[in-house]
């Protein structure tokens, strides 16, 4: 493979793609080592004293890098911008200075919630979510809601301003840059789950981006959009008047509930490509997997409600929010029936990046189940904000969308870096992270059967925890393996990027052409996924010519 | 064929777990939590064979192998929009059954206990009416924890002299009681298990929120809803009482 210059302002998207690779990777592990720390003070706390304000404000912190550093970035930012073009026939994105100051501003919005950790009183303590009015009224409603608090909101909305600036790019790449040839239908479902990520993106970021310019609003210049009158906070009357708490959490969730579709769609269009590649079989199915995608993202957008049951909605239209919910299910029960249709009866090639997608699968399913749970108004009441709602979304969006991030870093490494990745230590690494995974999560969702709630700091006050303490210990010391079994990632990683075996030419025998070693294809002549032919070679690439 | 080994090895653990519960629900105490109950457990039953059912799938493709190289509909053409049409009626039929106990909004009515809640960083207190059934104007100025007003009952109410607040929450069993649910500053929310429901508490908005509870006892309330630094010390205990007894402790003083 072609080397590609290193250079830290470049508008090549592949330069852009490392440099949201890099910036994802720093963020995973910052994310990873709070949340070792935060599960080892509570199922610890004698050893690991940490006070409240700290637990809480490294909770935020935790929730804001994951969602939005790590899911949001590496998936798209990371393997979009790398994969995207080629497998289009481009040889750039549509717009590559734009592409550069997507990242830049990125880094920026990094830096800023960086520092809102490090300000005077503290990182913020309400959560990734933010709700008001605890996030608006400032540090009397306890220590982080200053200074810190401020910063946060600011950096979510330049966040907002990134990503805007790079789903408008995906979607002009998708819409004017294809090859000749290469029409809607014939693009690999990876195309097709970044195409419709980046519509998402738009849609829901283009509303988290207002509602954090006006509750800064709230915070700076004395405005009520959040926050109603007559409240007490500490000893202090509050000077707002007649704005609504509610409001906040439709406007969040309206971009929230995207956003797990942002994180884990791209993950979908991957497991459906890699499936085919490393079965050797083409896609049972393929408008069938491109309509449910469409359909998960159009029914994505309008079940923001399911995640406000408890907070006073009127009960009619938590019944729609609620069947809507359930919905979600039929387009999901196709996709995996499609995985498993994939795999059925093929001759499977087990390389690594094969079963990070088979993990992804199973994964999928069980995280995916308990939505089924959740979706029940009826059920919801009782699971909201306990174990089992963390259990579910840590799987679902956590947990898979990593599998996806595992088995892209591996599949593409040779387009990011020129060589190949060690087989034998990602399959370890497979193995030991997808039974650590289990190992974590499954049981968490136990401690919420026992209705123990998310976000204490302390498990010591409420005698009902009592019984959920040696469960807790369990799923801390899952989480220690799972997180040491990363460092044999972190050393393949790192090992294969200076002496990893150079690759050769489209190593994995793959029909999409970002393996076809030219910049720009000249012109499509087939469909994404001709795999299985009888003969010499079982596959065609997109852009061979000829005979069939 | 290791993953495929590895898979159903987990799908057998994670059953297992199901049998062993670690940690489980606490008795239901109430007709809503009974009707919770029954939803879960049918949910559970349903989910449980399609986490099998999946699972092993996937495990047994990758154990089998295979040899067959083209195969565009593997479980025949008709699969899908089986499969699809079977998951639409199966998980609407869950929310159906979901929903047969929602929807009902809790209102004033006769011959209902009303209590009022307050929440604030990071304490509970209730009020009620007193002989005259009124409850008294409150007001922010009258606030005051330390003279036990944590509500800002308005001493010049005459409908207020009479109201009394406590720290933790009194009911008479198998009555319905009304809570109206008000929070002082920022968002908290009144979760019983027992009850298998939660309720946030908005600030700005009196929420109505029924319960009936069947069989006394002493159960802990909880704030579920992220309210700051103390949020995980936000206690207070529903006691059930017996009618008679409870009616003897609101005439005592």
């Amino acid at each position: 493979m072609e080397e590609v210059p290193v250079k830290i302002f470049t508008t090549s998207h592949v330069g852009i793609a490392r440099q949201y690779f890099f910036l994802s990777l720093a963020a995973v592990l910052l994310g990873s080592v709070l949340s070792l720390y935060m599960r080892f003070h509570l199922t610890y706390p004698q050893k690991g004293e940490i006070t409240p304000e700290l637990y809480l404000s490294w909770l935020t912190l935790h929730g804001t890098v994951m969602v939005f550093f790590v899911l949001t970035l590496a998936p798209s930012g990371a393997f979009g911008n790398l994969v995207l073009p080629g497998q289009l026939g481009a040889k750039e994105m549509a717009f590559p200075v734009l592409n550069a100051w997507s990242f830049w501003v990125t880094l920026l919005s990094f830096l800023v919630l960086v520092a809102s950790f490090l300000a005077t009183g503290g990182g913020p303590l309400s959560g990734w979510t933010a709700y008001p009015p605890l996030s608006v009224v400032g540090a009397i409603a306890g220590p982080g809601e200053g200074l810190g608090q401020t910063l946060w909101f600011v950096s979510i909305a330049i966040f907002c301003v990134a990503q805007l600036l790079g789903a408008i790019n995906f979607i002009v790449t998708v819409t004017d840059l294809r090859a000749p040839g290469m029409t809607l239908l014939r693009m690999p479902l990876t195309c097709w789950s970044w195409f419709v990520t980046a519509v998402l993106s738009l849609l829901s970021f283009a509303v988290l981006l207002p509602a954090g310019i006006l509750i800064l609003m709230d915070r700076l210049v004395g405005t009520s959009f959040f926050v109603p009158g007559g409240l007490l906070v500490g000893d202090m009357v509050i000077q707002h008047e007649g704005g609504s708490p509610l409001l906040w959490q439709h406007l969040f969730w309206f971009f929230g509930h995207p956003e797990v579709y942002i994180a884990i769609l791209p993950g979908m269009g991957l497991v459906s490509h890699l499936l085919a590649t490393f079965a050797r079989r083409p896609v049972p199915g393929y408008r069938a997997m491109v309509w449910s995608t469409v359909a998960i993202a159009v029914l994505g957008m309008v079940v923001w409600g399911h995640h406000m049951f408890t907070s006073g909605l009127n009960p009619y239209s938590v019944m729609a929010f609620s069947v809507l919910t359930m919905v979600i299910g039929v387009p999901s029960t196709v996709k995996t029936l499609n995985w498993i249709g994939t795999v059925w009866g093929a001759k499977l090639r087990l390389n690594a990046p094969m079963l990070y997608c088979l993990g992804f699968v199973s994964i999928f399913v069980t995280g995916g189940l308990s939505g089924l749970v959740l979706g029940q108004a009826q059920l919801d009441t009782y699971f909201h904000d306990t174990y089992f709602v963390v259990a579910h979304f840590h799987l679902i969006m956590g947990v898979a969308a990593l599998f996806g991030i595992f088995a892209a870093t591996h599949y593409w490494f040779p387009l990011l870096f020129g060589r190949m990745m060690n087989d034998t230590l990602g399959k370890w690494h497979f193995y030991l992270t997808f039974v650590g995974a289990y190992a974590m999560f499954l049981p968490m969702h136990f401690a919420g059967f026992a209705g123990n709630p998310r976000r204490y700091a302390d498990f010591t006050t409420f005698t009902f925890l009592g019984q959920v303490l040696t469960l807790q210990k369990g799923i801390t010391h899952a989480a220690f393996f799972t997180g040491a079994v990363q460092l044999l990632f972190l050393y393949n990683l790192f090992h294969s990027i200076s002496r990893g075996v150079k690759a050769k030419q489209n190593p994995w025998e793959s029909t999409s052409i970002e393996w076809a070693g030219e910049p720009a294809v000249a012109e499509i002549f087939r469909g994404p996924y001709e795999l299985g032919l009888y003969g010499e070679r079982d596959y065609r690439m997109q852009n061979e010519g000829g005979e069939e | 064929m290791l993953p495929g080994a590895v898979l159903v090895f987990l799908t057998a653990v994670c059953l297992l777990l199901f049998q062993v519960k670690p940690a489980w629900f606490p008795p239901a105490v109430s007709a809503g939590a009974y009707a919770f109950d029954l939803q879960f457990t049918r949910t559970l039953w349903i989910l449980g064979v399609l986490f099998a059912a999946a699972q092993l799938m996937l495990a047994w493709a990758v154990l089998r192998g295979g040899k067959k190289r083209r195969a565009s509909a593997p479980f025949g053409r008709f699969a899908e929009p089986v499969a699809a049409a079977g998951a639409c009626l199966l998980f609407l039929g869950l929310a159906a059954g979901g929903a047969s106990d929602w929807g009902k909004v809790a209102e004033r009515a006769p011959g209902k206990e009303i209590i009022e809640v307050y929440a604030h960083q990071f304490a509970w207190s209730f009020r009620y009416a007193g002989p005259d059934g009124k409850f008294g104007k409150t007001g922010l100025p009258f606030i005051n924890d330390a003279a036990g007003n944590p509500i800002g009952v308005d001493p010049k109410d005459p409908a207020g002299k009479d109201d009394r607040t406590t720290a933790t929450l009194r009911i008479p069993a198998g009555r319905d009681v009304l809570l109206l649910l008000h929070s002082r500053d920022v968002i908290h929310d009144f979760f019983v298990r027992e009850l298998r429901t939660k309720q946030d508490i908005v600030p700005g908005m009196e929420i109505p929120f029924d319960i009936h509870v069947d069989k006394p006892g002493e159960y802990e309330i909880a704030c579920a809803e992220l309210c700051g630094l103390g949020h995980s010390q936000m206690r207070s205990l529903l006691i059930v009482m017996e009618p008679e007894a409870y009616e003897r402790w609101k005439r005592s003083r």
